[in-house]
């Protein structure tokens, strides 16, 4: 009982500079030092989400830049295990993906993007592809890692009790890759919303990006802040439903029961 | 080993290693030349080459290019630095912690790109908002890099300075800083990564300088070979700028063996 009253006392105690931040920017924005068009009042802010969720429009915007991050994301993640499967596994795909994986990570893919919208157009296959030319990466290169980091005496032990290719990928090599595959995706997580957000901004539409860059046009910097608010709430939602997602998943992992966070 | 053999031994290997991305270019220049794809949509890749060479002689790309490395290097400089001082500040101190530790981790998952219009609203079109945007959104992976270095940092080394009469701040050059390097360098190379991302969607978006806008520039204007060239610079840049970095952090650590 007292270490409940306890876990909520503490993490009372840290919400508090959150709010102390959100009080002093209404202080700020309402003391004329900045006029309202370069820092609307948070409760402004409120007011703008709180309208554009009434007639709608937030979450069409919401469902759509949800739509196409997670969409992507998923076909980043199912590629790129595939992919750093196939080539932590087979000698000649490895030959042929290293060079690329490891020259095409640390480019700034977002520059393909003019690229893409020439072959693909302005909808959403050129959205999700850059989704997914940008998520794809830390999956590869997390899964490889993952797989060479297995233990030899697992494998060993698996072949003796005459697992076949398929069931040592399954039952041995994935799962114990697993953790690390986990960690490629929450790199993966974030990149994923910060291209799509750039997409949107750059090719207009439905979407949180293209609603705040229309607002910008129209210099409507309450639109633009809330733009921000609803951006950052659902990247700090998903980043958290991710880190629940593995523990879930690794609950059969030391990982889990050490108690490590994060 | 014999001095002779080495390098060459050294050429093959990297001929084998990196041959897939020449049969890549081989085939590109082969699939837009014999017209199995529209030259409009991928340009023959020699074509490219020679609309590279027009583009540096004109100065174009010299020019936009030094305005886009001035922007993030200015941008990334500052969000090392303040980041980099936070980052230990919290480590450092248990209030300062409480206070900025829940900030931090509220703005780390924000998808950074967000702050693009914002930097515009308050700084225009020019290289303010583009140092802006990158500071901000480069400055919390080097503020938990540092976090996480620092307080990882060996408290009997901590405690054996501070005996032998160690300041603050000398104790935290001497000591805090070398054992937090490796992952405040992780930290950095993340930023390095964002800071090339938002550079170029913030130059793709709003601007009317740099390699971004260059890109969007030739784009509209159909010279889609000049295009590619823009695209493929700016890619390589980040390429090599990581690389660069790369072997700047194995010079650093020469220490640790």
């Amino acid at each position: 009982m007292t270490n409940t009253m306890h876990r909520l006392a503490w993490s009372t105690a840290r919400l508090l500079p959150i709010v102390a931040l959100i009080v002093a920017w209404e202080i700020f924005a309402r003391s004329g030092a900045v006029t309202p068009f370069m820092l609307p009042a948070p409760s402004a802010v409120a007011e703008r989400i709180y309208d554009d969720a009434l007639d709608g429009d937030l979450f069409i915007n919401i469902a759509v830049t949800l739509y196409r991050a997670l969409i992507g994301f998923a076909i980043a993640t199912v590629g790129g295990v595939v992919l750093g499967t196939a080539m932590a596994r087979n000698t000649a795909a490895r030959w042929f993906f290293d060079p690329i994986i490891s020259v095409g990570f640390p480019m700034p893919k977002i520059a393909f993007l003019p690229v893409i919208i020439l072959w693909l157009g302005l909808y959403d296959v050129s959205k999700i592809t850059m989704v997914v030319l940008d998520a794809i990466f830390p999956v590869v290169t997390a899964t490889i890692a993952g797989i060479a980091g297995v233990e030899k005496e697992l494998l060993w032990s698996a072949r003796n009790m005459g697992a076949k290719d398929r069931e040592m990928l399954w039952q041995i090599l994935l799962p114990a890759a697993l953790p690390q595959i986990l960690t490629g995706l929450q790199v993966a997580l974030p990149i994923a919303l910060i291209v799509v957000v750039v997409t949107e901004m750059q090719m207009g539409g439905y979407g949180l990006g293209g609603a705040m860059m229309q607002a910008s046009r129209f210099a409507n910097s309450r639109g633009v802040f809330a733009g921000i608010v609803e951006i950052a709430v659902i990247g700090y939602a998903l980043v958290a439903a991710m880190a629940v997602l593995r523990r879930r998943l690794l609950a059969w992992h030391q990982e889990a029961q050490e108690g490590a966070g994060v | 080993m014999s001095d002779g053999l080495a390098p060459k031994a050294a050429a093959s290997n990297a001929l084998v290693r990196y041959a897939p991305l020449l049969f890549l270019a081989l085939a590109w220049e082969a699939a837009s030349r014999l017209h199995l794809v529209s030259s409009l949509a991928l340009p023959p890749l020699t074509d490219v080459a020679q609309a590279w060479v027009e583009l540096v002689q004109s100065g174009e790309l010299v020019t936009n290019g030094l305005s886009s490395l001035y922007r993030a290097e200015a941008g990334l400089a500052l969000a090392i630095v303040v980041g980099g001082a936070l980052g230990i500040f919290m480590a450092s101190s248990r209030l300062a912690n409480a206070m900025l530790g829940p900030l931090v981790e509220l703005f780390y998952p924000m998808p950074k790109s967000a702050l693009i219009p914002v930097t515009v609203l308050w700084l225009g079109f020019g290289d303010g908002s583009k140092i802006l945007l990158i500071f901000l959104g480069c400055m919390l992976p080097v503020t938990i890099g540092a976090y996480n270095g620092a307080r990882g940092s060996d408290r009997h080394l901590i405690w054996s300075a501070r005996s032998m009469g160690a300041h603050r701040l000398r104790m935290i050059w001497d000591v805090v800083v070398p054992s937090a390097l490796p992952e405040f360098l992780n930290g950095v190379r993340t930023a390095l990564a964002l800071s090339f991302i938002l550079l170029v969607s913030s130059e793709l978006i709003v601007s009317r300088q740099g390699f971004g806008y260059l890109i969007g520039y030739l784009g509209a204007n159909g010279s889609y070979e000049a295009m590619f060239a823009v695209v493929l610079t700016v890619a390589f840049t980040g390429f090599l700028a990581d690389r660069v970095f790369q072997f700047v952090v194995m010079v650093l650590l020469r220490w640790r063996e």
